[in-house]
């Protein structure tokens, strides 16, 4: 890739450290290919972990992760836990939106304030996008960020366990043809994917749904857009669906959630469009009968679960990595 | 790069000797487990001379090495555990190609207890260069040598399956 010969002084990617290396995990976007299949490769040996006798391993002994929840969510806050604990990390779940930033308290005296409690790692989940890397600028050298979803901007490591998922299944990132499809717009998820299937080498990513939902500029980032399910869904190897997000949405950009499952809700006679073999995930949780019908969410094709069991070897991978480099 | 050295190490010699003082090492319930990656070059070599009816391990110290905050992950996913069997109430033989330190042997026997409880834990090594951190030694070791710190020896396999001794310094 080319780009504008620029008079600033080129920006070091906040990720990676002067040798390269994985000290947070902010966004797919700018995420070398390497370290994407550095860490899917890493996830393949922790899946094995969750098959033994002893669940555990001591990598992040000793480590505290503070899991700083600005917004709520339950399952990925959980998701982080469990992978915390299976490295042997001191897990510590703070649920900021009913404390400190409900007395007023500004987010980087809250992330002092933790920092001189020895946190040696933050999960943060926020609605604002760019929250996590405020914080990853203003932590200690040893201390890393994990991005669990910032506003709109970008939700890296469900990006990577659903590259995982794709990969276990696909194994060639660089025959396929990948749909995603719903709420691109508000979806932090979409964005992610989309910087992680690029640089994975996927040859077409689509993006379907309707006009309010699934803009044309777009494009910009590389993808087909589609605002049908017959174009978007024909030959698709992979169907990514997204949950329509209600809390998100501020009227008029949908007539009802019935119009919407007639026209881009995933039933069996929209899936025959694609590959026989395609298979279909989702980032949970699925509203049944809004963007997904029953039948394809517990059908044979369908991978939602086997996402969240791999999500669980990513997020370790990812942990265990940052844990063992310093900014 | 192979630094330029005097010492002569015959692999497929020193495997010879490996293969006779394990064949005096095993018993009936005897399974071999060999520390990735030199290590389970020769256990897949040694079931295979001794007709072993059990199938090999293969084991990984990357998930508790003791470095692990200075040195970082290495994880590949070739250097994943495998252990096609029950560990518990086994005989196990690990089989390494270089002992040093035994740090790596330290972590490799708590990646075992992972998996279960065996009877028993045993080491035969291809070569033992001495310097031991901690208090481990091998039930065989086909050779002992000496060599600087700053040296490095580890096993290579050839394309044909034929083992030879890699060299680096620091």
């Amino acid at each position: 890739m080319s780009t504008p010969v620029s008079i600033r002084k080129p920006q070091r990617n906040p990720q990676l450290n002067q040798h390269g290396e994985l000290i947070h995990l902010l966004s797919t976007e700018g995420l070398p290919k390497a370290i994407i299949h550095q860490i899917l490769d890493t996830a393949e040996t922790f899946l094995s972990v969750n098959e033994r006798e002893v669940k555990k391993v001591p990598l992040l002994r000793g480590k505290s992760v503070f899991n700083l929840f600005f917004e709520n969510s339950t399952r990925t806050r959980t998701t982080f836990e469990i992978a915390a604990k299976r490295l042997s990390a001191d897990v510590i779940n703070l649920d900021i939106a009913r404390s400190s930033a409900a007395k007023g308290e500004s987010l980087l005296d809250t992330i002092a304030n933790l920092s001189a409690m020895s946190a040696d790692m933050f999960v943060v989940r926020h609605s604002e996008s760019g929250a996590p890397y405020l914080i990853a600028q203003h932590v200690a050298p040893h201390v890393h960020v994990v991005n669990a979803g910032d506003g709109r901007h970008a939700h890296p490591t469900q990006a990577l366990l659903d590259m995982y998922t794709i990969r276990h299944f696909k194994k060639d990132f660089t025959n396929l043809t990948v749909a995603i499809v719903g709420d691109i717009v508000h979806s932090r998820v979409a964005r992610s994917n989309i910087h992680a299937l690029t640089t994975l080498g996927v040859p077409e990513v689509r993006v379907v749904g309707p006009r309010t939902l699934v803009p044309g500029d777009l494009r910009d980032m590389g993808v087909r857009v589609c605002h049908s399910m017959e174009e978007g869904i024909k030959d698709a190897d992979v169907v990514i669906m997204l949950r329509l997000q209600n809390e998100r949405m501020s009227g008029g950009m949908l007539p009802s959630s019935g119009e919407f499952f007639k026209e881009f809700g995933l039933t069996d006679a929209k899936l025959a469009l694609a590959r026989p073999d395609a298979i279909v995930m989702h980032p949970g949780p699925i509203n049944r009968g809004v963007e997904i019908a029953s039948s394809v969410a517990d059908g044979k094709q369908s991978v939602i679960l086997p996402q969240v069991t791999f999500g669980i070897a990513v997020r370790m991978a990812v942990m265990s990595i940052l844990a063992g480099n310093e900014a | 790069m192979n630094a330029p050295h005097t010492l002569r190490l015959d692999a497929e010699a020193l495997y010879d000797n490996l293969l006779k003082g394990v064949r005096r090492l095993i018993e009936p319930d005897t399974v071999l487990v060999g520390v990735w990656s030199g290590g389970a070059w020769l256990a897949e070599r040694l079931q295979r001379d001794l007709s072993l009816a059990a199938p090999h391990g293969v084991i990984s110290s990357a998930l508790h090495r003791d470095d692990f905050s200075s040195r970082g992950m290495a994880a590949t996913k070739a250097a994943s555990t495998q252990l096609p069997f029950e560990v518990d109430g086994r005989r196990i033989l690990l089989i390494d190609d270089v002992l040093y330190t035994g740090r790596t042997t330290r972590a490799v026997i708590n990646e075992m207890f992972d998996f279960g409880r065996p009877a028993s834990v045993a080491l035969a090594v291809l070569v033992d260069r001495g310097g031991r951190e901690l208090p481990i030694e091998p039930a065989f070791s086909a050779a002992r040598i000496t060599l600087p710190a700053n040296e490095r020896v580890s096993l290579d396999r050839a394309d044909d399956g034929r083992f030879q001794f890699h060299f680096e310094r620091d």
